[in-house]
């Protein structure tokens, strides 16, 4: 069973929709029983990066996720904030992040753009891929993608991107590090496109 | 490649669809849920759907059907009408809803705008703002589906909307509501050029090449649209209807 994790902090409703739409039953939740038997973790995440880790914390999620994740090696895909939890750090905040991904979140530099561009940046937007990953398949190069956010993740090793989009200058809009994968747009809200991503997920072998 | 939104904003009435003009006269288009899955499957970038009869009637959202209604939405939602507790902003995003969007009682108490950015996060909360010309010629904010006059000048309250926290301005123009004569551009421009805000344009587009304008002329970061995505010929015939993304690109550019 695919188990979103429920942790106050977004759009669970949109996720669970469509992978109803795909023909995947997930299940909301933030008991410790239900998530430690997931075949499948899914982390959504709207708001603030303190907000999103003290909700974990709060829920004493954090070493259950961890051992699911990087011991047990249960594939999870983080959703916007959820995959920025991955990281070491956020400049938007000043709580520590799960640290499994060797990276950091940072601020969008409008400034960078001549102040063309707005922070967030809001809209639909494609993906560039820098190598093959099942995540993708299928996916045609006009698929777009529905962004909102701030910040942006920032990688150490160039190997752990998935995709790169362009908003000024290109950022990293997923990852993908063994088990763990993460975009920063809304697969949910992306109609076919992010249906696409979705069945991927949910109909590999974990 | 970022492509600027076009938003279909949809109007309703209890549980059924109606497109008015100058926020009156209510026509019946039909039933909800049929016009969203036509929406969705011509894939818009974009759906805000507003409940015009919820605040008149003293009521808050119909969160069952609007939960109906989001579960056909494979693109952002955005829901306004009696939004009035942090607890209907909260819930309304746990049923598949984005942006919540608050209006009349953004004016009456402004701190809500800042109560609901902090519980949802900024990017999920729209300040709708509802604008007529009054008797001398000046922009007026106007509330409870354009009844009340506020007296309130539409730049200045957009402007402290932003300081509350709100994340993007629907920017409605009464006057041009349902006429289809093109935006009003001096409006969209007042209040683009003074808020750092996403400002969705709506009222009076009639045709592709307004949507162009409010962006490129207006400044608008966004192009919402009523009459013109669900009527056809001048007898006004129901017919629901979206430009191909190819046209939107060509005619809207991108930002790159």
């Amino acid at each position: 069973m695919i188990v979103i994790v429920d942790y106050g902090m977004g759009n669970v409703g949109s996720i669970a929709n469509m992978l109803r739409k795909v023909g995947s039953e997930a299940q909301i939740s933030a008991d410790h029983a239900v998530i430690a038997a997931a075949s499948k973790l899914i982390l959504p995440g709207v708001g603030a990066f303190d907000q999103g880790m003290h909700n974990l914390v709060e829920r004493g999620l954090t070493p259950l996720l961890g051992r699911k994740v990087l011991e047990e090696k249960t594939p999870i895909l983080g959703v916007c904030l959820g995959m920025q939890l991955f990281a070491k750090a956020s400049e938007e905040g000043r709580c520590p992040g799960l640290g499994w991904l060797d990276a950091t979140a940072v601020r969008f530099r409008p400034e960078a753009s001549e102040g063309k561009l707005k922070v967030p940046h809001m809209g639909w937007n494609t993906l560039d891929p820098q190598r093959p990953h099942p995540l993708l398949e299928g996916l045609e190069a006009q698929a777009r993608f529905y962004f909102v956010h701030s910040f942006h993740l920032v990688c150490t090793h160039p190997s752990l991107v998935l995709t790169r989009t362009s908003y000024g200058l290109p950022f990293v809009s997923s990852i993908a590090q063994d088990n763990i994968l993460g975009v920063q747009f809304h697969p949910e809200k992306s109609h076919r496109f992010g249906m696409q991503l979705y069945r991927n997920f949910a109909h590999a072998a974990s | 490649m970022i492509v600027t939104r076009v938003i279909p904003c949809l109007l309703l009435r209890n549980q059924g669809l109606v497109k008015t003009v100058k926020f009156r006269q209510p026509k019946y288009l039909g039933d909800p849920i049929n016009v969203v899955r036509i929406f969705n499957d011509k894939e818009v970038d974009e759906l805000v759907l507003l409940d015009i009869s919820a605040t008149p009637e003293r009521r808050g959202p119909q969160f069952d059907f609007i939960a109906d209604l989001a579960s056909e939405c494979f693109m952002p939602l955005a829901y306004g009408g009696g939004v009035r507790s942090v607890d209907d902003v909260k819930r309304l995003c746990s049923l598949g809803v984005e942006k919540v969007a608050v209006n009349t009682h953004a004016v009456e108490h402004p701190e809500f705008v800042t109560a609901a950015a902090g519980v949802v996060g900024s990017s999920s909360v729209i300040v709708s703002i509802d604008v007529k010309r009054d008797f001398w010629g000046r922009y007026r904010v106007y509330t409870n589906g354009g009844r009340v006059a506020t007296g309130l000048d539409p730049v200045v309250h957009a402007v402290e909307m932003e300081r509350r926290g709100a994340g993007e301005i629907l920017l409605n123009s009464i006057d041009r509501d349902g006429t289809m004569q093109g935006y009003d551009l001096d409006l969209i421009r007042r209040v683009t050029q003074a808020v750092g805000v996403p400002v969705v344009a709506c009222g009076g587009a009639g045709r592709v090449e307004d949507l162009a304008a409010a962006v490129q002329e207006g400044g608008a970061a966004a192009a919402g649209a009523g009459s013109m995505f669900v009527f056809k010929g001048p007898h006004r015939a129901v017919l629901i209807s979206y430009p191909p993304p190819d046209e939107l690109r060509a005619l809207l550019g991108e930002l790159s």
